[in-house]
């Protein structure tokens, strides 16, 4: 198997000193469903903005598909999706023309992404909203916007930023179901969340992250260790 | 990226931008105009009939070209900073940020979306001070060379800007205490060779003087400085904002944490 991430040595330090990663080491292979447990500050949102590019890493290496994020960056960024943790579209953007801008931005004409941009609005139920503005959608809506707007260039990496935040049960069950069948069609898939239940509906391997290290990494029965895995994961996290 | 899917991404920016601009044609195209029209109704027809004539023209003739070049220089600042300050503000600068683009192209995209602007403000206001006079153009395609180049300087300016700007405070203060002094004393509603010398060397500080003057020279035929003095400086200036920019689009500074 390939690693469709490999992460060596990676340090993060914000401005003020704050250590936000302090040597993680992470391998993921193509095509794992892989999740990120840990408390609000723990590192999870900081190590997904450096691998995309949005916050400066400190020291490390990071490879993604291949493709090193320093020399490489815009190769690796081509097989990247990210749905943040906050909303971030323009909000007097046409849903539809978020999708196809997006699709620009990876040098995906309108054309080329018709058959994609009408596949992601009708499975997640966003067809009839395609002419409304973010600002009439409901944060359901939203939600799913940005994952419809994550895939538009068809990546083969998808990061999830706490995807179910705020997301009542039926959506965050429908959400599922299509992460799930976007896993089996091969895209590597890595989330990051405070559900342990999703993690364990989901995900075959976990790692939990905390104070910037990761403190625990393996399968879901090897994490867990014969335990419950709330109990695992209070005891790595006091 | 190979050379179709950056000129994809390039077509992308630009279109959304213009775009933009046109669904807010209240806010982008018509205050620079209705300003521009009262300088020419105040001072170029009110006063300037008691005025006598500058290098052989008509007072209103003479402040034409600075006004155009005031309302370019002030619209392709603004909209440029505008528009970037919010994508930080919004957070929907991370969708640029986390795309393949080099940086280059990013900056390269928005800036031709706001010469885009600059040239039709430019027209547009040109075209209004045939309402008051016939201006003869000298140089027509230097002309349209200059507004291009005068746009892009302010644009990347404008973007340099946003990306310092922490506040919406911080948006008006390089506008308030340096481009609107440095724009009104930079020769546009006069020659500078009438001022006393010591003023006159102190004018040559001032980079707006050249901009304004590169545009009259190209309109009317003549100015206060040579065209290629004027031409070097704006194209310094650029080189010096293009790389200022890119630099920090490469460290992130203002975007990335």
């Amino acid at each position: 198997m390939k690693h469709a991430l490999s992460i060596k040595d990676l340090h993060k330090t914000y401005e003020g000193r704050k250590v936000a990663l302090s040597g993680v080491d992470l391998d993921i292979e193509e095509g794992e469903f892989f999740a990120f447990l840990g408390p609000n500050g723990a590192g999870k949102t900081t190590l997904i903005s450096i691998t995309c590019g949005l916050v400066q890493k400190t020291k490390g290496k990071i490879i993604v598909q291949g493709h090193d994020v320093d020399t490489e960056g815009d190769d690796a960024k081509l097989h990247i999706g990210l749905v943040p943790q906050e909303f971030n579209a323009d909000i007097f953007t046409k849903v539809e023309d978020i999708l196809y801008i997006q699709a620009g931005y990876y040098g995906v004409s309108r054309k080329e992404a018709k058959p994609q941009v009408e596949m992601l609005l009708e499975k997640l139920s966003l067809k009839d909203k395609r002419n409304n503005t973010p600002m009439e959608l409901s944060g359901g809506m939203k939600r799913r916007l940005m994952i419809a707007r994550s895939l538009v260039h068809k990546p083969t990496f998808l990061f999830l930023d706490e995807p179910s935040a705020g997301v009542d049960v039926e959506l965050r069950l429908e959400m599922w179901k299509f992460l799930r069948e976007l896993n089996e069609s091969g895209v590597t898939i890595v989330l990051t969340t405070h559900y342990l239940e999703e993690a364990e509906k989901l995900c075959k391997r976990i790692a939990i992250i905390n104070k910037g290290e990761i403190k625990r990494i393996g399968t879901m029965d090897e994490v867990r260790g014969g335990r419950p895995l709330e109990e695992v994961y209070l005891e790595i996290t006091a | 990226m190979n050379l179709r899917q950056k000129y994809i991404a390039f077509m992308t920016i630009f279109g959304k931008e213009v775009k933009r601009s046109f669904r807010t044609w209240k806010q982008t195209f018509i205050p620079s105009i209705i300003t521009t029209v009262l300088y020419f109704l105040i001072f170029g027809t009110f006063i300037g009939s008691q005025i006598k004539s500058i290098g052989g023209v008509s007072y209103m003739t003479f402040i034409v070209p600075g006004l155009v070049m005031m309302a370019v220089m002030m619209n392709s600042f603004q909209s440029m900073l505008s528009k970037f300050y919010f994508l930080k503000f919004q957070k929907t600068i991370q969708e640029i940020l986390i795309s393949p683009m080099p940086a280059w192209l990013v900056v390269f995209s928005y800036l031709s979306s706001s010469v885009f602007n600059g040239l039709l403000i430019g027209s547009l206001i040109f075209g209004s001070a045939f309402l008051f006079e016939t201006i003869p153009v000298a140089h027509p395609f230097l002309a349209i060379l200059v507004v291009v180049l005068v746009s892009s300087f302010f644009a990347l300016l404008g973007l340099i800007n946003a990306i310092y700007a922490k506040t919406f405070d911080d948006m008006n203060i390089v506008q308030t205490f340096f481009l609107t002094p440095l724009t009104y004393l930079g020769g546009i509603f006069y020659s500078i060779k009438l001022l006393p010398e010591v003023w006159q060397n102190v004018s040559h500080f001032n980079p707006i003087l050249y901009m304004v003057n590169s545009f009259r020279y190209s309109i009317l035929g003549f100015s206060d400085i040579t065209i290629t003095t004027c031409l070097l400086v704006i194209l310094g200036g650029i080189a010096i904002a293009f790389s200022w920019v890119l630099y920090l689009f490469k460290t992130g500074r203002g975007m990335k944490a």
